[in-house]
């Protein structure tokens, strides 16, 4: 599929402090992955000082840096996680 | 079903979700804060989560779990603002004998450490703050913020 697709990004705890938002919405050329979001997130303010590979999740699913998404997606980039 | 709870959790209240005459085995595991972390002195901490996904990776594990043992398992985990001592997590495995309600405990707090989406940072004693992150090897200090 080519085009534009469009994805809710959400950002926790330390991510959603560096990047200053908890919440964004971006497009991305498709076909796109969890990896050209990423990209398009350390492209701003912040987003540089994300890890190379942090945990990510689809549409509340545990996902891989190259899982493929579709329009209307959404994008969680999750720091290590520390509940129990 | 929601998992997460704003208000201090009850060992009771989660155990009555699974204990039956025919389960005879019944092990809890409670989770509480701690007053020390990585060498430094905890006041208290904030659990934050990813609500929705949380509640579908619990749901998820307990599935899993009831689907390798003979058992019912039920667990809840706290968010919001926690002092020294308050209980951060229970766990509770039911099971007609002892082997499978504890290795259906152990098996749910490990997965929930591991893939549920809950943050927590951390308030010292003297007056810093910060993310705590598990992969960080105890007695190693993390960055303040």
């Amino acid at each position: 599929m080519n085009g534009v697709i469009r994805i809710r990004v959400l950002l926790f705890a330390r991510y959603a402090e560096l990047m200053g938002q908890t919440e964004l919405v971006i497009d991305v050329s498709a076909p796109a992955t969890v990896r050209t979001v990423l990209d398009s997130l350390r492209a701003r303010t912040g987003g540089e000082q994300l890890p190379p590979s942090p945990l990510v999740a689809r549409n509340r699913v545990h996902a891989q840096l190259d899982t493929a998404l579709d329009d209307g997606d959404e994008v969680a980039v999750l720091p290590p996680l520390a509940g129990g | 079903m929601g998992y997460l709870k704003d208000q201090p959790l009850d060992v009771r209240t989660v155990a009555h979700q699974v204990v039956s005459p025919e389960r005879g085995g019944v092990v809890t595991f409670v989770g509480a804060v701690r007053n020390h972390h990585a060498g430094r002195a905890v006041l208290r901490l904030e659990y934050s989560a990813y609500g929705p996904m949380a509640d579908l990776e619990f749901a998820r594990i307990l599935e899993e779990a009831e689907s390798r043992w003979p058992a019912k398992v039920a667990a809840e985990h706290r968010v919001g603002t926690l002092e020294v001592g308050d209980v951060a997590v229970i766990v509770v495995a039911a099971a007609p004998h002892r082997g499978a309600a504890f290795d259906a405990c152990r098996y749910v707090i490990e997965e929930i450490k591991r893939r549920v989406p809950i943050w927590k940072r951390e308030h010292y004693v003297d007056g810093t703050a910060g993310w705590v992150d598990p992969m960080v090897p105890e007695g190693v200090s993390l960055p303040v913020e």
